[in-house]
């Protein structure tokens, strides 16, 4: 490797020897290409006219003054797939296509990451098998669906509990035995070197656009800047831009789940301990010998025991605030959000929307938020009605 | 404890080294699997500690982890285990286990207390040579040796790099991918073999997919110091779950029979 890819203490390479060497080219094409004027041209024409970027930062009018203060929302769930998953993939697999290899594998929890894989391998002719969790694949069914019309093959996992964890080990499992014709197009900013890194860089455009925005809009930076935070590639997008800006104040949020008391939450920075999982050293939701916990999350895609490497070391180094709020909250604030804008969000952005709706009294009047909207919500519909029927 | 060079060197044949996950599918019936496999002729043992992630491994070894986690075993548990084993014989003991493990036990703590279980050494499936330095000065202190995995993609001034680090004996892969019992064994097994004992003089044994008595001939015929095999005793546990005397049966057949064609 060129590089170890450590955040403080946290990321490395933890891996099987089998998988370094394809750890190895992914590495070595990424450092070749990300910079190159041809690969960073078609990619931004990607960006711009596949994916619909740049993405609006909309001022939630009437959110605001239920909250009490002014609320900015980046709108990733305009793009193409509905959410900012399809920023990633088309650069891995235009990465992929660079590298000259004709075949794509991912893992998909919520099945965002599944369908936008999907569809840009459909995009680029590359042939494509999404692993998903037996019991993500009946929660998110309407992803599947599209993901099989995109052409992709949708292997579903049985081990575990049948969630993102576990689609992750036997995308890994399979990626060892196909490593000389295959890419394995990661979801987030987890995982082994080089992907906390390589995902980070395919996401930045979230933060710059966001940033340039409030510079335009407000004619200042934001007073707080917020997102969801399961593995954390729509949050670190954002947050990177800002990073460097002392006077902005950082909140990360993660999935409580049924409650920090119980085991069925998946907030890991805020209740784990460091151990070394999927590659990566971070905090990691583990029993005291260092067995990896089962997670629990309403939205299928916070739903994993781990989380990016670089959130470890921001949390560490005090730069970002991370919280955790209930699944209960959670479908208040998307009750909440959907009457009074008109936008239905996903579970997953709506975790930071209803931070937000808690910072009701708490925050002054003037305070300018930006929340990052990471994709919308068609695809859970049927998982809120189920918990919120509607009269 | 004999060292493995010391171990091997004894021999005037490849050694016979089965894998088992401790405590699969429990405490009780592992002990007496494993204690048949020693009978049957085993002269290392290759042993796990069940993770609730293997990903270095296939479906095979991932449900016996399953298995044994289901029944309650422990990383303290599994140090109680190999102390069993080896006071019932002195075979070399080498630990596979997944670096969360290590890291929540404390290194140096989890090191001396393998050792002072009767262990030899310790190769853990998610540290790649790059990171060795984590636990060669614990394993070291310990008195313990190390073992690294090579692959046949694995570069050759990487192979150097492992040959040099390891202490105890080089695993080698006998195909890429994960563990598993296969079919046909890849015909890279021969050259890498070779190539690895021009690089160093700690004993190169092979595994992955090895499962026929012919497969373990062929693959000591290519040179190798020792034969791993795995998946195939596991998947005897698999098949004949609540059969205790079935799968030792079993076991003990097989592994004999390897043992009459090194």
């Amino acid at each position: 490797m060129e590089n170890k890819g450590r955040y403080g203490e946290f990321g490395g390479f933890y891996v099987p020897e089998v998988l370094i060497p394809a750890l190895e080219q992914i590495e070595h094409a990424f450092y070749k290409f990300k910079d190159d004027p041809q690969f960073v041209a078609e990619l931004d024409n990607l960006y711009k006219n596949y994916a619909g970027r740049p993405t609006p930062l909309y001022f939630a009018r009437r959110f605001s003054e239920h909250v009490g203060f002014n609320v900015y929302v980046k709108r990733e769930d305009l793009l193409h797939g509905g959410a900012h998953k399809v920023n990633n993939t088309l650069g891995q697999a235009l990465l992929a296509k660079y590298m000259g290899k004709t075949k794509i594998i991912a893992e998909t929890g919520a099945g965002q990451h599944g369908l936008a894989t999907a569809m840009t391998g459909a995009l680029f002719g590359l042939e494509t098998k999404i692993f998903m969790g037996v019991v993500d694949i009946e929660r998110q069914s309407v992803n599947v669906h599209k993901m099989k019309l995109c052409g992709a093959e949708v292997i579903s996992v049985q081990g575990g509990t049948g969630t993102l964890k576990d689609a992750i080990n036997d995308a890994l499992r399979y990626w060892t035995s196909h490593v000389d014709d295959t890419v394995y197009i990661f979801g987030s900013v987890c995982g082994p070197h080089p992907y906390p890194t390589i995902v980070k860089h395919f996401q930045t455009p979230i933060g710059v656009e966001a940033r340039a925005q409030s510079l335009e809009i407000l004619g200042k930076l934001p007073d707080v800047i917020t997102a969801c935070v399961g593995g954390g590639s729509n949050s670190i997008g954002l947050f990177s831009a800002f990073v460097d800006d002392k006077d902005v104040r950082i909140v990360g949020v993660e999935p409580g789940g049924r409650g920090l008391a119980t085991r069925e939450h998946a907030a890991t920075l805020v209740a784990g301990k460091v151990g070394v999982f999927h590659g990566a050293k971070s905090y990691l939701l583990q029993d005291e010998e260092g067995q990896v916990y089962e997670t629990e999350s309403i939205s299928a895609g916070l739903d994993y025991p781990a989380v990016g490497p670089e959130h470890c070391m921001l949390k560490d180094s005090g730069r970002v605030e991370y919280v955790a709020v209930g699944d209960e909250d959670v479908l208040d604030a998307f009750e909440l959000f959907t009457k009074t804008e008109g936008i239905i969000p996903a579970l997953e952005s709506t975790h930071a929307l209803a931070y937000l709706v808690s910072q009701k009294g708490k925050l002054p009047a003037e305070t300018n938020v930006i929340i990052n909207l990471s994709g919308r919500g068609d695809k859970d519909v049927g998982i809120v009605e189920k918990n919120r029927p509607v009269e | 404890m004999a060292t493995y060079k010391e171990t091997f060197a004894k021999l005037d044949r490849a050694a016979l080294i089965p894998f088992f996950v401790i405590g699969d599918p429990d405490y009780a019936t592992s002990l007496e699997i494993v204690k048949t496999a020693i009978d049957a002729g085993a002269d290392v043992l290759e042993l796990g500690i069940a993770f609730s992630d293997p990903i270095a491994d296939g479906v095979t070894i991932q449900k016996a982890d399953i298995r044994a986690l289901k029944a309650g075993m422990t990383v303290k548990q599994a140090l109680q285990f190999i102390k069993e084993v080896t006071d019932y014989k002195p075979v070399p003991i080498g630990l596979l286990i997944y670096y969360n493990l290590v890291y929540q036990y404390g290194h140096d703590k989890f090191f001396a207390d393998f050792k002072a279980a009767g262990g030899s050494s310790v190769l853990v499936a998610d540290l790649s040579i790059d990171d060795a330095d984590e636990i060669a000065g614990p394993a070291a202190n310990a008195g313990l040796e190390t073992v690294f995995m090579v692959t046949p993609n694995t570069a050759d001034d990487r192979a150097k790099l492992i040959a040099e680090k390891t202490t105890g004996f080089i695993y080698t892969v006998s195909l890429l991918g994960i563990t598993g019992a296969r079919e046909t064994l890849s015909k890279k097994v021969g050259p890498l073999v070779a190539k690895l004992k021009s690089m160093t003089d700690v004993p190169v044994c092979v595994g992955f997919g090895i499962s026929t008595p012919e497969h373990a001939k062929e693959v000591a015929a290519a040179g190798a110091d020792g034969v791993i095999i795995g998946s195939k005793v596991v998947k005897m546990i698999e098949d004949n779950l609540g059969d205790t005397e079935k799968i030792k049966s079993e076991v003990h057949s097989f592994i004999s029979s390897v043992r009459a064609v090194l």
